[in-house]
Parts: structure tokens; C-alpha cells; sequence
């Protein structure tokens, strides 16, 4: 993570960095605090989806015009950022995901990975009337309006596949940009081979739920 | 009709169940709302261990000939779903409140922390 941290300054050190700390108990939040970015450390473990909205509402509360979520063990390449802000600089989306496989094929996984991710495509493709080839990257980068609604509504086990369909359900505009991943340098995936199965059902499921959902986050509050 | 015995069992029963439930509200172990239903359940077992006749006449009405008893089971069946349902839309709306919480809790420490590095700093120069 602190090395996420010094690649982002490196490549550009105008950049807010915030770490979300999702209740990890060990020494995460002193290292990043050591290297002088905003930390916020949640009191108990929230899972992916109450930390990534953490992020958003941190960004809505300090009224950033610009997000991007990266993770903290090094597969996203900070370098990727200006293919992923451009869209939004151009003000031609309001959610910009990097994906592994717009372009050039340079991400490899498991097969039981792969067929998940595929079938997410082909599922969200269908909601959304685009072509999208990776629901599931977790690289990507919203505007103030993207901000607003993840910062009131963002779902929770396995949000990246879900988040994209919210987005397309409250008419804001989703782009993908091809970009270049790496090996992560720390961690693992949370996604195991074993999981896969549990995660593809519930994702499903949750996607099936949310295109009958009565209650729309509301955009416009405070 | 209900035995004598099991009509005399069934009455202390429900007697001590609705004693636990007053002295549960009396300790505000239990807030309103659930301590209507459980006074409400209280009092429906009461009855029916009372009203030795009750289970027959019951089971009259719903149309059940060979086991009367049966309708007491499929009841109580019912009403533990319909609570355990409502438990879970509870705990669900809890969690999420709970998440919500922390998120905010998590954000204002942050908040104050910086403004104290701030002020901190500020005085040094």
C-alpha cells in the first residue's frame, strides 16, 4: 500500500489520498497517516462495499469534483490515470472503468474466474445497451455525480458488478477505457476458486433484485 | 375437549410465560412494540389451555376433521415464520444503520484529527 501511495505522488502530487482502513487491526492506518495522507479507520470490519462508499462519502463531504478508487496492493497502475480521468475531464461519462480487457489482453486469471467475468459482461452488457467487457475491474473513477450516488447508495458483499448496473439505472453515462494491470504485489484476491460459484449466484441474484428495485437513491440531498 | 390435566398444565404454562413477560417489561428488557406481541401470545395460550373446547371448535372452523390438535401446531408454525420474518427485516435494517454509523464515526475522527494537526501546527509557528 505505502507503495501505491508513493507511486500516485510520484506521478502526480496534487492528488488527495485517502486510505480507507476497513478495520484490518494491524498497522495499515499508522503507515499511510506516517506518510501524510488522509486515513480514515473504520471502527469494525464493513466489508469491500461499506469501505469503497467510505471513500465516496469522504470525497462528497469534502466536495472533491473527481474520485478514483485504486486499490492498495499494487495491481492498479497509477500510470493508467490519465486514460481513466480523461473521459471525465471531457465530461463525456460520469463513471470511468478500467478495464483488462478493452484492449490488448495482458491480465491473466483462473478459468473459473474468467467465465464469471464473462458472464457478468454479457449480463451487465444487456442491462446497460453497451458493450462492457469488465464489470468487475475495481479501477475506476467517477464525477461529482457518480460521488453523490455512491455516497448514498453503494452495495455491499461483491459491489463492482452491481455498482455498474446502479449507475446505468440512474441514467448517468458509464465508459469503459482499456488499461494495463498488474500481479498484485500484496495480498490476495478475495475472490477464491471456491467462492467463485457463491459470488457468480449472488451477483446474479443481486443484479435480478435491483432491476426490480422500488427505491432509487436520491441524488440531489443535503 | 382438552383432558383436565393438560388443561391445568397448559393454564401454569401460560401463566409463568406471562409472568416472565411482565417482569421482562418491567426491567425495560423489552421495548413496546414486542412486548405487545408477546403479552398478545401470552394470552392466546392462556385462553386456549382455558377453553377446553377451544381446539375442536378451532379446528371446526378451518375444516380439520381427523386431528384437531394439528390446528395449534400449524398456528404457532405460523406465527414463529411470520416472526422470524420480521426479525430478519430488523436485523437487516440494523445493519445497515450499523454500517452507516461507523462510516460517519470513522469520517468526523478523521475530520477531527485533522483540524487538531492543523491547530497543532498552526501554534508551533
Amino acid at each position: 500500500m505505502a507503495g501505491v501511495i508513493d507511486e500516485i505522488r510520484a506521478f502526480d502530487s496534487a492528488f488527495e489520498i485517502v486510505v480507507i482502513d476497513d478495520g484490518s487491526g494491524d498497522n495499515t492506518s499508522e503507515v499511510a497517516r506516517a506518510r501524510g495522507v488522509h486515513v480514515v479507520t473504520l471502527p469494525f470490519n464493513l466489508g469491500i462495499g461499506g469501505a469503497m462508499q467510505t471513500g465516496f462519502r469522504f470525497a462528497r463531504m469534502n466536495d472533491f469534483d473527481l474520485a478514483v478508487q485504486i486499490d492498495g496492493d499494487g495491481q492498479h497502475d497509477p500510470a493508467e490515470l490519465p486514460a481513466l480521468l480523461a473521459p471525465l475531464q471531457r465530461d463525456e461519462a460520469d463513471l470511468v472503468v478500467g478495464s483488462r480487457f478493452a484492449g490488448q489482453p495482458t491480465f491473466r486469471s483462473s478459468f473459473t474466474r474468467r467465465i464469471g467475468i464473462r458472464l457478468f459482461a454479457f449480463t451487465v452488457s444487456a442491462i446497460a445497451h453497451q458493450r462492457l467487457t469488465d464489470t468487475t475491474s475495481g479501477f475506476r473513477a467517477v464525477n461529482r455525480r457518480g460521488i453523490a450516488l455512491f455516497a448514498a447508495e453503494y452495495p455491499q458483499d461483491y459491489p463492482e458488478v452491481e455498482a455498474t448496473v446502479m449507475v446505468v439505472k440512474h441514467r448517468l453515462r458509464l465508459k469503459e477505457v482499456p488499461v494495463r494491470m498488474r500481479e498484485r504485489a500484496g495480498g490476495r484476491s478475495s475472490i477464491t476458486a471456491l467462492r467463485s460459484l457463491y459470488y457468480i449466484t449472488k451477483v446474479l441474484l443481486a443484479l435480478f433484485v435491483y432491476l426490480f428495485r422500488s427505491r432509487k437513491a436520491p441524488l440531489e440531498d443535503e | 375437549m382438552t383432558p383436565l390435566r393438560v388443561s391445568i398444565i397448559g393454564a401454569i404454562a401460560a401463566f409463568i410465560m406471562l409472568g416472565v413477560i411482565f417482569e421482562l417489561i418491567r426491567r425495560r428488557h423489552l421495548r413496546e412494540r414486542y412486548a405487545l406481541i408477546w403479552v398478545v401470545t401470552g394470552l392466546a395460550l392462556l385462553t386456549l389451555a382455558l377453553w377446553r373446547e377451544s381446539l375442536n371448535t378451532l379446528a371446526g372452523w378451518a375444516g380439520v376433521k381427523t386431528y384437531p390438535p394439528s390446528i395449534f401446531f400449524a398456528a404457532i408454525l405460523f406465527f414463529m415464520l411470520v416472526l422470524v420474518l420480521h426479525f430478519s427485516i430488523v436485523l437487516s435494517r440494523l445493519t445497515d444503520q450499523n454500517v452507516t454509523l461507523a462510516q460517519k464515526l470513522a469520517l468526523l475522527e478523521t475530520r477531527l484529527r485533522e483540524r487538531e494537526q492543523a491547530d497543532s501546527s498552526g501554534d508551533d509557528d
